[in-house]
């Protein structure tokens, strides 16, 4: 088998974990869980870019899956955990509202997705084009899930979610954005993360819960 | 003769550089504005130096503006170093603004000599800040007559707006002061967004927006009429038409009496200039229709704002209500104007449009006039309504004499200057039969009947006005010590006065100006050619008047009836007290009051009003009646509208459910749906 082709099956498999684990975020109650689970997210978005800066031989693409491992893998779900720890909500789970519904739904965006990422993965010149459909299928996941969840925790996993969708979809449509770009888009990341986790406090204090739902008392009548 | 002929080589030399030296004297109203700021609560020094300083400036605009109408001169133009980059401002003067400047400067310097004496420290703004709103008001107002430029014009017309809302509400403790300032408010940007709006049409696609390029713009008769009707609206908010009139009796009473003055006597006047800078210079087509609408909503707002004059009991709304009256009156002569230009009758067009200018000059005087003596009035007594009014003939001479002029010359009555466009106005309807349109013909001698019972309401209302306040008995012990106006206020109504009847004695004068700018406008004035003693608009075998033979007849049989009764019944007179009737224990409050002579008003016109009446029980022993009379417009109109937007903004507000999935969806379902467009 020529080398090219066994990468481009291996960025297949990745991509496709990628949308599996999308899916299992969708369907897990446990907070800690989904944590993992993003953790293992960032880990296969990191071996995608790895190999996708192999095979195209870009220096700039190394470093970025180096900041991908270091951010998405090691320190967002280090201090996500400690910071659950210190709320007490490790072992919250959600009521979420119809599971298979949800996947339906799911399912319908995973195929919208595919529709629109055919033209452009036409006009694409990279090895790993035919995963572009699968990249915005990641970011639409990320973001029902926001949609279903009622956890401030939740919500901001979700977010990130979507981020590690768009990083994906920017590897594989053009090998990566500008380093420049990248950096920031991580520092951004950082800084969010940040101001979110002192929202959590915050809301904690005000409703002694991070369920959202009380923040409906906030509306103007 | 040679004196003559250096005087007009020197008016001519020094009309060249007219535009330069007004722009400097405006510049110098602003100056004035900021060194009051200086030391803000310097009363003397605020009153005693700047405002006289601001009256002589509005004199020195006066002079100029009338050197621009009777010069004969082309069009000034000058681009003043300000606004955006490839957008500077354009400056124009020419006969139509010289002759609002004139207005402007004439009634201007009156007020401000008065009000040099009527402001005094107290609650409310600073004395120095409102000399630097005073000032800005009196500037912007200049510049709106003077703009040659859609933003230029906008500018300066904001500029008005804001500066003239911060003068109504300089009482801004008392609530009510609060309200009605934002209900102007209100209505001035929802007018002057259509003023934006028209400009946007006047341009015609070109997208210049000097007036020069919207004169050349060749538009539609459909976006014609778009331009025309948002013009109507847009300045029609500003003048008070009927039925966008609710922010005048609110907010002219709650300004101190000056800037009353200001709005009422000039601002109004300035959506009069706008309607005609629109209407007869920057649009190249009138059509009949038009003429026909503005007549109508001219007429209406006529008898509507006298109407409602009549029932007022506030002297101040009284006063707002008969500036609507006014106005409706200026915009029937501009809509006859139109009619007659539209049908190719230019000459009665000019007749219109000189009855027209003629009267907004006569208001700008009369009712500046009136404000004034009701400021001196409140100040005096610390009384605005009309039941608590009274006897003041005594107590105040001059402020009495002087509101004496103004009332008989607001009533039309000849030898002043109310009568002068009033008949004028008369006389253009009288050639409505010339009008090649059949219906059109008939119905609108109608018109006149309309115009001249208004003119008699009008009457009715300053009969009311004056005889209440000055007339009769005092109906408060407290008005015994009512005290005259002071010197500077004095000069500030006896300048007005005289502007009253200068022009009512000497009509001519007013009648050449008015025709330099339907010579401009029209290309025709009305005839001028008679002697300076007598007015003969179309020929003097058809209709003539003469002021001054007039006076000198009223004179002659005053006269010699007074010698007459001194000569024939000297030495048999004697003073006593008036019979009481066979009743001895009258008291002041047995007078008629302003409720009592408006009665028959409201009796007659019941439809017109919203009334609420509370009649005490028989049994009574401390009986009161009260009446409580509303604008029919607030409930038929405003409140459906007030209404509906509710209505909308609470669908609208259900998109705010307060849950963040909701909000998320939202976002994600645009997305989806922006992408679809994409698929």
């Amino acid at each position: 088998m020529h080398p090219s082709h066994l990468i481009a099956a291996l960025l297949k498999l990745l991509a496709a974990s990628l949308l599996l684990i999308s899916f299992a975020m969708l369907s897990r109650r446990r907070t800690q869980r989904l944590i993992t689970l993003f953790a293992w997210q960032g880990a296969v978005l990191f071996m995608s870019t790895l190999l996708v800066a192999h095979s195209a031989g870009l220096r700039e693409l190394y470093y970025s899956a180096a900041l991908t491992l270091l951010l998405k893998v090691i320190a967002l779900p280090w201090i996500l955990h400690r910071l659950i720890h210190r709320l007490g909500a490790q072992w919250d789970s959600e009521t979420l509202v119809n599971i298979p519904t949800t996947m339906l739904v799911g399912l319908g965006l995973v195929i919208f997705a595919f529709g629109l990422a055919q033209p452009i993965s036409r006009m694409a010149t990279t090895i790993t084009r035919n995963t572009i459909g699968i990249a915005l299928a990641v970011i639409f996941l990320a973001f029902l899930m926001m949609i279903t969840r009622r956890k401030a925790v939740t919500q901001v996993i979700g977010f990130l979610a979507m981020e590690n969708g768009l990083f994906f979809a920017a590897t594989s449509a053009t090998y990566g954005m500008p380093m420049v770009i990248e950096l920031g888009i991580a520092l951004d990341l950082l800084v969010g993360f940040f101001i979110l986790g002192i929202f959590f406090f915050q809301i904690r204090e005000q409703f002694d819960s991070l369920d959202l739902s009380n923040m409906e008392a906030l509306k103007e009548d | 003769m040679s004196l003559a002929g250096e005087t007009s080589r020197y008016m001519v030399a020094f009309a060249k550089h007219d535009l330069s030296f007004l722009l400097m004297l405006i510049c110098g109203w602003v100056i004035l504005g900021i060194v009051g700021l200086v030391r803000p609560h310097r009363m003397g020094w605020i009153a005693r130096i700047l405002f006289p300083v601001g009256a002589l400036i509005a004199l020195g605009i006066a002079v100029l503006g009338a050197i621009a109408l009777l010069s004969g001169h082309a069009p000034q133009i000058f681009l003043l170093p300000l606004g955006l980059p490839n957008l500077p401002f354009h400056a124009r003067l020419d006969t139509l603004s010289g002759f609002f400047l004139l207005l402007l400067g004439m009634a201007g310097a009156g007020i401000s000599t008065f009000a040099a004496g009527y402001f005094r420290s107290g609650e409310g703004t600073a004395p120095g800040l409102l000399c630097l709103q005073y000032h800005v008001f009196l500037a912007s107002m200049a510049l709106v007559i003077l703009a040659d430029d859609a933003y230029f014009f906008m500018v300066a017309w904001e500029t008005m707006a804001l500066s003239s809302y911060f003068l109504v509400t300089a009482q801004h403790r008392i609530p009510e002061i609060r309200r009605a300032g934002f209900l102007y408010l209100l209505m001035a940007h929802i007018g002057a967004l259509c003023i934006l709006l028209c400009f946007g049409v006047l341009q015609g696609g070109r997208w210049l927006f000097t007036f020069d390029a919207m004169r050349g713009a060749s538009l539609t008769s459909f976006w014609a009429s778009a331009a025309f009707l948002l013009a109507l609206i847009g300045f029609g908010a500003k003048a008070g038409l009927v039925p966008l009139h609710v922010w005048l009796p609110e907010a002219h009473p709650a300004a101190p009496s000056p800037v009353s003055a200001l709005m009422s006597g000039l601002m109004l006047k300035t959506a009069v200039y706008g309607m005609l800078r629109i209407t007869f210079d920057l649009l190249h087509i009138r059509y009949w229709w038009w003429g026909v609408l503005v007549l109508g909503v001219g007429l209406f707002s006529a008898l509507f704002g006298a109407i409602f004059a009549a029932v007022q009991t506030d002297m101040k709304r009284l006063l707002a209500y008969s500036s609507i009256e006014n106005i409706g009156l200026i915009f029937t002569g501009i809509g006859l104007a139109i009619l007659f230009e539209a049908c190719h009758l230019p000459l009665f067009a000019a007749l219109a449009l000189a009855a027209a200018l003629i009267h907004s000059l006569n208001h700008s005087l009369f009712k500046s006039l009136l404000f004034l003596a009701t400021g001196s009035v409140l100040h005096a007594t610390n009384q605005r309504s009309l039941g608590k009014l009274g006897g003041l003939i005594r107590r105040m001479p001059w402020v009495a004499a002087l509101a004496l002029i103004g009332t008989l010359a607001i009533a039309g009555l000849p030898p002043l200057n109310g009568f002068v466009s009033e008949w004028l106005l008369l006389q253009s309807f009288l050639f409505t039969p010339q009008i090649p349109h059949a219906f059109l013909n008939m119905l609108i001698p109608l018109g006149a009947a309309v115009l001249a019972l208004t003119a008699a309401l009008a009457a009715y209302v300053m009969v009311k006005f004056y005889g209440v306040i000055f007339l009769g008995q005092h109906r408060e012990p407290s008005l015994v010590h009512a005290h005259d106006a002071d010197w500077l206020e004095r000069i500030g109504l006896a300048w007005l006065a005289l502007g009253c009847v200068a022009i009512g004695v000497l009509p001519q004068l007013a009648l050449r100006a008015a025709g330099a700018v339907t010579e401009t406008l029209l290309g025709q004035a009305v005839n001028l050619t008679s002697p300076f003693w007598l007015i003969a608009p179309i020929t003097s075998r058809q209709a003539s008047y003469s002021g001054l033979i007039l006076l000198a007849g009223i004179i002659g049989v005053v006269g010699i009836t007074f010698v007459g009764v001194r000569i024939l019944a000297h030495g048999r007179m004697r003073r006593t007290v008036p019979w009481d009737c066979g009743y001895p224990w009258q008291t002041s409050r047995m007078q008629d009051t302003a409720e009592g002579f408006g009665q028959p008003i409201r009796h007659i016109f019941d439809p017109f009003f919203d009334m609420e009446r509370e009649l005490p029980f028989p049994t009574d022993v401390a009986p009161h009646y009260r009446i409580h009379i509303e604008d029919r417009m607030w409930k038929t109109l405003y409140l459906p509208i007030a209404r509906g937007v509710q209505r909308l903004a609470d669908w609208i507000g259900l998109l705010q459910g307060g849950r963040l999935s909701t909000y998320l969806l939202y976002s994600f379902l645009t997305l989806i749906v922006l992408l679809g467009f994409v698929l």
